[in-house]
């Protein structure tokens, strides 16, 4: 167990490669309960969340979601965050856990309008992702789960518990992600391990296992999915980070976006690029990116990817040395190791749009 | 607890020693790989390179973390284990066999009763392995 966000999370239960492997093949169940989740609610709330975030709120319908940022004025990343439409003048933000009270007090002190809960402490969240996700979780809902298209949330009971449940996650496979009543997690948790086990008979199960943070983060990383605090903070912009598409400066105004429109159009110093090593040596966050021997950026996340057989990595680069193709070293261990910019994700999505 | 071979030695940083006619055959023992967990890159010496008791000579990479090799013995690298460097993970499905590292020539035969036992081994991952 590993300090995480302020709570103690399993890195793997029973091996990185193999949790990654079973999420790629089966389906793996993430407890990712320490996530936080803000309501806001009442007359001024499509306002609130439109000034707060960068994608375009006014775009969903209830029963639909969006990923998107919250940045400061001058165009730093607050936090990544995925908004949830619960009605005209309702909405739900799930923001990471470690960020919890930095992104309470930003929203409490720049909303200007709506009533605001901190509903994290109430809220537990299973995510359920893989290709079995829809078998596994259908077994359980009170509902037809196979009708939640991408992206798209309802509310329906899974083995007995209420859930707010929408066809998303961080890993690039089907699946969903549960929200449900902090004391009716373990319940659910269990629920689902059972459920996916196969009872020996009739029922060969779906293969189903827990997954830490551990394979969390390389299954994240093969889709190229950023990270808080590793790919993206308050010093980088998102059209650097390459999230631009949830960027609508068409919507209105927002907070961040006259700096942003400002470094769209002075062009980018740098931007987020995924590298493939030549070798299995790993380029680790805060390693040095060079060619011809000068520093041309830093590594952001790096691992062993298990699905592409290779080490990857995401990094900063001069925009310039951005182009796929590009040939770079990475300076691992005071040695400058061959990679080269490649096309991502890294792997290819599964999900089901 | 993990396994720990009667027969072999060991060093306070987890590599395990073993006997073979005058050379020494080196690993990283059943607890290391533990504490590592999936290992996906291993960094050894070129064939004829010298190595030094307690100093660096390589390194082992898991999804988690790095980790310097160090030698247990002074001496010239006579094999390496070549295979380990498309198949990483035989260092945890067989960390005393498959999993070798090195046979080194050692050039000071002293080094070796300097070595730990597997009892002292054992008293020290107990302890936690620091």
């Amino acid at each position: 167990m590993v300090p995480f966000g302020g709570w103690e999370m399993p890195v793997q239960y029973t091996g990185i490669l193999e949790e990654h492997r079973r999420v790629r093949s089966q389906v793996g169940l993430f407890d990712v309960s320490h996530m936080g989740e803000f309501e806001v609610e009442g007359a001024g709330a499509l306002d609130a969340v439109q000034r707060l975030t960068t994608n375009d709120a006014s775009a969903l319908q209830a029963g639909q979601l969006q990923y998107s940022l919250l940045c400061y004025p001058d165009g730093g990343i607050v936090d990544d965050a995925t908004v949830y439409r619960l009605g005209a003048e309702h909405f739900m933000i799930t923001v990471n856990a470690s960020n919890i009270d930095k992104d309470w007090a930003w929203v409490t002190d720049h909303a200007g309008g709506g009533r605001w809960r901190n509903v994290s402490a109430a809220t537990g969240l299973i995510a359920v992702q893989g290709p079995r996700a829809e078998a596994l979780v259908g077994r359980l809902a009170e509902g037809d789960v196979a009708a939640i298209g991408y992206f798209r949330f309802t509310r329906l009971r899974v083995a007995g518990v209420p859930a707010l449940i929408s066809r998303s996650g961080y890993t690039g496979e089907d699946g969903f992600e549960l929200y449900v009543p902090w004391d009716d997690t373990p319940a659910l948790w269990k629920a689902l391990l059972a459920a996916g086990a196969g009872d020996g008979a009739g029922h060969a199960g779906d293969g189903v296992g827990p997954i830490g943070l551990g394979a969390r983060d390389t299954l994240r990383l093969e889709m190229r999915y950023t990270l808080y605090g590793n790919d993206i903070d308050q010093t980088t912009n998102p059209l650097e980070a390459g999230l631009g598409w949830v960027v609508k400066p068409a919507k209105g105004e927002f907070i961040g976006r006259d700096a942003i429109e400002r470094v769209r159009a002075e062009g980018l110093r740098r931007r987020l690029v995924g590298i493939e090593m030549a070798d299995r040596s790993i380029a680790r966050h805060g390693y040095p990116v060079v060619k011809d021997g000068r520093a041309i950026g830093v590594v952001t996340s790096g691992s062993y990817g298990p699905s592409v057989d290779r080490s990857i990595a995401l990094c900063y680069v001069e925009s310039a040395q951005a182009a796929v193709g590009t040939e770079v070293g990475v300076e691992i261990r005071a040695q400058a190791r061959p990679g080269r910019v490649v096309r991502t994700p890294f792997y290819p999505p599964k999900v089901k749009r | 607890m993990a396994n720990v071979p009667p027969d072999l030695r060991y060093t306070r940083e987890h590599e395990w020693a073993k006997q073979e006619g005058g050379r020494i055959r080196v690993g990283i023992t059943a607890f290391a790989q533990e504490q590592l967990g999936d290992v996906v890159f291993v960094e050894l010496p070129k064939l004829g390179a010298k190595v030094t008791q307690h100093k660096e000579f390589g390194v082992v990479e898991s999804v988690k973390a790095v980790s310097d090799l160090y030698a247990p013995v002074s001496g010239e690298i006579a094999e390496v284990n070549g295979a380990l460097s498309s198949a990483p993970e035989t260092v945890n499905q067989d960390p005393y066999g498959q999993g070798w590292m090195l046979v080194v020539v050692p050039s000071n035969a002293a080094e070796w009763d300097q070595l730990l036992t597997s009892a002292q081994y054992e008293e020290l991952i107990a302890q936690g392995g620091h």
